[in-house]
């Protein structure tokens, strides 16, 4: 990044480019040609600043600025008042919520301040489709460390020591796994990165890959080194067409520069990877099915043992590992484990990544401490629940996890605690509840995604799952009756304890956590017939509030049904038996006249 | 309905002979049969196992088993809409029934003209911009019921 003395960095993660990020640049570039500044100053598209909720986000070095929402309109000014006057474009800062106050260095917003990066260090920095800013950024000198100066015993004992666990979901030590894969000889062995990424509503290893694809190149090839493996693996979803393209030229690159391949930096060590793309299957996340579907078969569950470090991919010691557990990897190398160790609580040591998404302010990638307490993340991070609703639950681990609620808020993060919560880390998908939604519903959502995701393989998890799913159907619709809220109970634990993979065993977690903390709403769907938060259809009527409603007419004209009729000026009604309930006339009456109970 | 073209069956013929072993190749074989055909009927699976020596059981066993593939064509525009859990938090459900609604088919299924048809999907990775749709490649964000209409309007002839 030498010659140039400012630099432009425009998000061209999944969610700024799906917000036109591409035209951004476009526009920058034309309007710095126009005024003869190309050579002085660079424009880096990078991977995700975290801060989706604001974007398109454009950050200009080396003062710090963060602009926020930027449109392709906006190129114009901001190159000819920042760039050129050195005047910030104040409109196009973010505005702090509490203070209404302007803020332009990001390290001031409430949004980073609680962050470390570690994982995502080089996410929104370096252009990720450029070697040379990742060298730039201490990258490949881990490698260089490994190879040159440590046996693949010290690097296994470094990892060891700084206590780094999966960050997949099982939170497993990865030195220990490590151990295990290493002492299996074998004249072939695998290392696997698993970027399935199989938690709907988390995109950290997305990010991660779309961002920084060198830091897992670069840790899958220390990782080789240490387990004796030649063969790299990374098993991504074909849905992340753009993390793809980014990891596949980070590998070339890297082959390019004799970072890979045969006897790299001169060391005798080889080590190559190859990408082979999912198909859209949520049990292949987990390990023994990722392998077989790697192999071109259906991704079924098997046993274990034996584990994949003894016989995985093609029968040969196999070491799978999660994506953000390879992104900590080099780091951990260059600043040694005592530095990672001082991070985080006593056993889940250094940060964790999380998806922060729902009815939150501030929807984005974080990355916090573990120890992190909920509330931090939620109001401090997360900025507070969106339209000053109150906060109900948050759930974690996604399908396989469960909610948390009020009285966990001060709980630290970390694997150990949250499992005592009856929830659990998951891969990092963390989705905010307020009262507007319900959890039986909620509820219902994941075991829906569990019936749909069972392989099929085993009984409890095809056919259990199934028959939660009708019970909360039937509560949800208010044909429940009180003797299922036991027969949900009883089937969950029977569940949990026969289902044969991770799958099956964690899917019933959303029941019994919700049932554990809101059975009083279940009960209200149930008995009352009535849905708390006003949210399942079948419990809900929509009607007018004569003394609320002018008349203004608006919401006849967005019902799809003609559901509504009534004079000019004058009241309207909602015909009940020909409203569906589609909700667009609460949306746009004015006066708060249309109700739902 | 789209013919299945000679020429189809060549590339994804040359594609299959270009690989140095077949091993364990199936999936990556069908993402390239997906690629040219659109969808996976039964003659491209056919035609994969006779090619790969394996039985046409074990193709559609897996064709079957993973939500990628697909084995009915999809429309001219197929509508994805993000069902992942920060969309659903956001209304996806009820952008889905609109859909459904102004098209007057389900989720899987395509118009009679062959011009659209909708999916579901899960996390596009755009959860900031949730609820989230993409008619081919482009991706709306924010979406409410009643973009629906104007969303459609763009695709309409
Ligand atoms: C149903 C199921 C789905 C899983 N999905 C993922 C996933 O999407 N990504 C992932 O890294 N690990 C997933 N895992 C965990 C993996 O089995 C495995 O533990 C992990 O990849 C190991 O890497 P780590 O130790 O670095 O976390 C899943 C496990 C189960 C049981
Ligand atoms: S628990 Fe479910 S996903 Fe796992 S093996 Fe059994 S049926 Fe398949
Ligand atoms: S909820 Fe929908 S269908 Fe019912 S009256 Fe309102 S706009 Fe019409
Ligand atoms: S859940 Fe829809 S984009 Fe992530």
């Amino acid at each position: 990044m030498s010659n140039y003395s400012m630099h432009i960095l425009v998000c061209g993660g999944t969610g700024c480019k799906s917000a036109n990020s591409d035209k951004i640049i476009e526009n920058l570039e034309k309007h710095l040609a126009a005024q003869n500044m190309t050579d002085q100053v660079q424009i880096l598209k990078t991977g995700c600043f975290g801060f989706c909720e604001k974007g398109p986000i454009v950050k200009i070095l080396p003062d710090n600025t963060f602009y926020v929402q930027v449109q392709p309109e906006d190129a114009q000014e901001l190159i000819e008042e920042h760039i050129v006057k050195g005047r910030k474009v104040e409109r196009l800062l973010y505005e702090d919520p509490e203070t209404n106050k302007r803020i332009s260095d990001s390290q001031k917003m409430d949004f980073y301040k609680k962050q470390i990066r570690i994982a995502l260090r080089n996410c929104g920095v370096i252009d990720p489709d450029n070697l040379d800013e990742y060298i730039a950024r201490d990258g490949y000198q881990a490698i260089g460390k490994v190879l040159t100066s440590m046996t693949p015993k010290e690097v296994i004992e470094v990892i060891k020591a700084s206590g780094l666990r999966g960050r997949g979901g099982g939170g497993f030590p990865t030195g220990l796994k490590w151990q295990f894969a290493s002492q299996y000889q074998n004249d072939v062995k695998y290392v696997v990165c698993n970027a399935d990424e199989g938690d709907p509503g988390a995109f950290m290893d997305r990010s991660i890959l779309e961002g920084d694809p060198h830091s897992v190149v670069e840790a899958m090839t220390i990782c080789g080194y240490a387990i004796g493996a030649s063969n790299g693996r990374v098993y991504i979803r074909a849905e992340y067409p753009l993390a793809i393209k980014r990891l596949q030229k980070a590998i070339d690159d890297a082959r390019e520069y004799g970072l890979l391949g045969n006897d790299i930096l001169g060391s005798g060590f080889n080590f190559d990877i190859k990408l082979t793309y999912g198909a859209g299957a949520f049990v292949c996340g987990e390990e023994t099915s990722l392998i077989h579907s790697m192999e071109g078969e259906r991704g079924e569950p098997t046993t274990k043992p034996p584990f994949p470090a003894e016989s995985g991919f093609w029968g040969k010691p196999t070491n799978v590992n999660n994506v953000e557990t390879f992104a900590n990897v080099p780091v951990i190398i260059l600043k040694g484990s005592d530095w990672f160790t001082k991070i985080g609580t006593e056993k889940s040591k250094g940060t964790k990544v999380f998806a922060l998404a729902g009815a939150i302010n501030n929807v984005g990638l974080i990355e916090v401490p573990m120890g992190t307490t909920l509330r931090e993340v939620i109001y401090d991070i997360g900025g507070g629940i969106k339209g000053g609703k109150k906060f109900k639950a948050v759930q974690t681990g996604g399908p396989s996890g469960g909610c948390l609620t009020e009285k966990d808020l001060d709980t630290p993060i970390d694997f150990d605690n949250l499992l005592a919560k009856g929830s659990m880390m998951g891969s990092g998908g963390m989705i905010v509840m307020s009262e507007d939604d319900c959890m039986v519903a909620m509820a219902k959502f994941y075991l829906e995604f569990s019936v749909e995701e069972s392989c099929g393989k085993c009984t409890p998890c095809r056919v259990g799952t199934r028959r939660l799913l009708e019970i909360l159907e039937l509560i949800t619709s208010g044909k429940g009756k009180m003797e299922h809220i036991d027969e949900l109970k009883r089937l969950c634990r029977v569940i949990k304890d026969t289902a044969l993979c991770g799958l099956g065993q964690a899917a019933p977690n959303p029941v019994l956590s919700t049932l554990e903390a809101f059975e009083d709403e279940y009960i209200a769907h149930i008995v009352d017939k009535r849905c708390p938060a006003g949210q399942c259809k079948d419990l809900l009527k929509y009607y007018i509030l004569p003394d609320k409603c002018i008349g203004c007419t608006a919401c006849t004209r967005v019902c799809p049904t003609q559901a509504i009729t009534g004079e000019r000026k004058k009241p309207h009604v909602i015909d009940v038996e020909k409203c569906i309930k589609c909700g667009a006339c609460i949306e746009k009456c004015r006066f708060g006249a249309i109700v739902k109970k | 309905m789209a013919e299945l073209k000679n020429e189809q069956f060549n590339e994804l013929e040359q594609f299959i002979d270009s690989m140095s072993s077949t091993k364990g190749e199936l999936i990556r074989v069908l993402h390239k049969a997906q690629e040219i055909f659109g969808y996976l009927p039964k003659e491209v699976q056919k035609f994969v196992a006779k090619k790969l020596h394996v039985s046409t059981a074990k193709v559609f066993g897996v064709v079957s088993f993973y939500s990628f593939f697909t084995m009915t064509p999809r429309g001219e525009h197929n509508i994805a809409i993000c069902l992942g859990t920060a969309c659903y938090v956001r209304g996806a459900e009820k952008v889905l029934d609109a859909f459904k609604r102004e098209l007057n088919i389900n989720t899987g299924e395509t118009t009679k003209d062959g011009k659209f048809s909708i999916t579901g999907v899960r996390c596009v990775g755009a959860c900031g911009l949730a609820p989230v749709v993409m008619v081919g490649e482009k991706v709306y964000g924010r979406v409410t019921p009643d973009m629906v209409k104007d969303i459609l309007e763009e695709y309409k002839d």
